[in-house]
């Protein structure tokens, strides 16, 4: 044994020197001299023209707008989850020819702009003049122009719900897939039969895959409805245009909007986070709490990083 | 004269016999898997299938509650085809309402437990009986609890899998299984994925099953639970019953070289 371990004190007294990260804190005040100057711009430069800004938030035609495009969203994200769920099952099917179409109808609506459906979907009376029902011996028994009930809204939501399910049911089959075999075999030898066994056991386990991908294509389902301005539906963007074409007051107005779908997204990551800690109650450890969450996004300086 | 009669008249079922297996074959593509097994399974007897991994135990097991379709042979439980109605001498596909209340008649116990995770110790032996059979909740709930009791996991109702030890997932299984009173019970190496100090616990329970008069096939490496519990021994290898005979005598006194040198890997 050496001099040096012989003088060692014992451990519990030893004092901790943290290491210096210096590029850290250089970081942190380049990071900070960055935010004053967009800060001082946002303040002073007059383009911004926070009372505009202020005059139009709660404007009725901008509510009318942000209640439609909220109407839009849900509307279209309820069928997208029912046609993407039926879709990832007809995926999963062992029939051949059930699988084929559902391959074939992701390939297609998921791979083609959403922007190109849209404006097919609103001009299909160029291919489509009418809808008629048909009976032998009956005769036709109802007409529409396809004119009449394609309005800028239906347009908007066939659309955009084809599109929007064929990313669903991506999600939903890779969850169910995520869902473990012997839970099946399991339940299949405790008598449940395929549909018991997919509502009950398979769903259920799989949700905890499928719900946060579809917060997320929720939140992205949000932003994509500003497409429907092309078509002139009366969304929150709509809104806005109609607006400063009017008054020129082109970039409140933007910031107006942009206030809004940030609003809306917030709140939509708040009900994803309290779906997900819903779905994955049965593991053992804690979900992380909001206010867990806010804190250790705000820390200064090193941010613990999650196991 | 009833179709589990004339099964028994047919393929010379002897009285009394709960599982009869005989020249069962499987094939998964071109290689065989069963090449020809015979089995019979006495009501309230217990089997216990040995042999090294690969020789077809669990494929055996799963033809018997037609998780897998068998490709040849007889394989009857309580006299009936589980995949099949007999008419007419041909065997019909019967529909999946009747296959699922035969399947639920024959209960099995997995080597990794497949507890449903999503769903606490007690909601995983209400399920069945509730969805499957049309119990009413108070009643499988009483039940169940009765058999946590059994098994000795009263206090872990509410647990989720994942909070429960490997040793209690495998007793809350079995508990499942017994919920819908099943005729028979399979076991496919129900201790292989415990600690060794949690197989105990399992053994224990299952040999109280025994005793209380569940037929019961096993496939194990516990020569113990075997030769003290097992009523027939039966050593599969290479999809064929190598050797077979009553477990105290077989485990002393194998009569097949493989057999033997199988014994002196495991004892
Ligand atoms: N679904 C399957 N498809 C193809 N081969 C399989 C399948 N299941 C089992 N096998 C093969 O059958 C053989 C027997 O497997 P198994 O019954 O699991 O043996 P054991 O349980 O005795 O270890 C193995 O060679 C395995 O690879
Ligand atoms: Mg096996």
């Amino acid at each position: 044994m050496n001099r040096a371990e012989t003088q060692t004190p014992p451990p519990e007294a030893l004092t901790v020197v943290p290491l210096r990260h210096y590029g850290l804190w250089v970081g942190t005040v380049i990071t900070l001299v960055i935010l004053g100057l967009v800060l001082k711009a946002l303040a002073t430069n007059p383009a911004f023209d926070w009372p505009t800004v202020g005059k139009y938030l709660f404007h009725p035609s901008i509510m009318r707008g942000l209640g439609q495009t909220l109407l839009l969203t849900v509307t279209i994200m309820v069928l997208a989850i029912i046609i993407g769920t039926i879709v990832a099952i007809m995926r999963l099917s062992p029939s051949r020819i059930l699988n084929a179409f559902a391959s074939a109808y992701i390939w297609f609506f998921r791979g083609a702009p959403a922007l190109i459906q849209l404006i097919f979907w609103f001009n299909l009376s160029l291919i489509v003049r009418e809808f008629s029902l048909t009976l032998p011996f009956v005769g036709t028994l109802f007409t529409v122009k396809t004119n009449d009930f394609m309005t800028p809204f239906v347009a908007a939501v066939i659309a955009l719900s084809l599109h929007e399910a064929g990313y669903m049911a991506e999600i939903v089959r890779a969850g169910i897939n995520s869902v473990a075999s012997g839970q099946t075999e399991a339940a299949g030898s405790l008598g449940m039969n395929h549909r018991l066994i997919l509502r009950r056991i398979t769903l259920p386990q799989a949700m905890r895959f499928i719900v946060p991908p579809t917060g997320n294509e929720t939140i992205n389902l949000l932003k994509t409805t500003s497409l429907v301005t092309i078509i002139a539906v009366n969304d929150l963007l709509y809104a806005a245009q109609s607006i400063y074409a009017r008054t020129f007051e082109t970039i409140p107005l933007l910031i107006v909007v942009a206030f809004w779908y940030l609003f809306v997204v917030t709140i939509l990551s708040i009900c994803q986070h309290y779906i997900e800690q819903y779905y994955g109650k049965s593991d053992q450890q804690q979900g992380v709490s909001m206010g867990g969450m806010l804190k250790r996004a705000f820390r200064f300086g090193r941010v613990a990083q999650p196991a | 004269m009833t179709s589990k009669a004339e099964n028994q008249a047919r393929f010379g079922v002897p009285q009394n016999s709960m599982v009869f297996a005989r020249g069962v074959r499987k094939s998964f593509g071109a290689v065989e898997v069963l090449k020809g097994i015979d089995l019979n399974v006495p009501t309230g007897s217990v089997a216990c299938v040995i042999g090294p991994s690969g020789s077809g135990k669990s494929t055996f097991l799963r033809c018997i509650n037609h998780l897998e379709e068998v490709s040849g042979g007889v394989l009857l439980v309580d006299g009936e085809f589980v995949g099949y109605d007999l008419r007419h001498g041909k065997l019909h596909e019967v529909n999946n309402k009747l296959l699922c209340q035969r399947r639920a008649d024959i209960g099995m116990v997995f080597q990794s437990f497949n507890l449903f995770s999503h769903m606490t110790a007690l909601e995983n032996l209400i399920e069945a009986p509730i969805m499957v059979k049309g119990m009413s909740k108070a009643e499988a709930k009483d039940k169940a609890y009765a058999l946590l009791e059994r098994v000795g996991l009263s206090a872990k109702a509410d647990s989720y899998p994942r909070q429960l030890s490997g040793g209690q997932q495998q007793r809350v299984a079995i508990a499942r299984a017994l919920a819908m009173n099943p005729k028979v019970l399979l076991f496919d190496e129900p201790t292989s994925a415990l600690d060794p100090e949690l197989v105990g616990e399992v053994l224990v329970v299952m040999r109280d099953l025994a005793e209380s008069g569940m037929t019961m096939v096993v496939v194990t490496h516990e020569i113990g639970f075997a030769r003290e519990v097992g009523d027939q021994l039966i050593f599969m290898d290479r999809g064929v019953v190598e050797e077979r005979g009553e477990p105290r005598e077989m485990i002393a006194n194998p009569q097949s070289p493989r057999t033997r040198e199988f014994l002196s890997h495991v004892l």
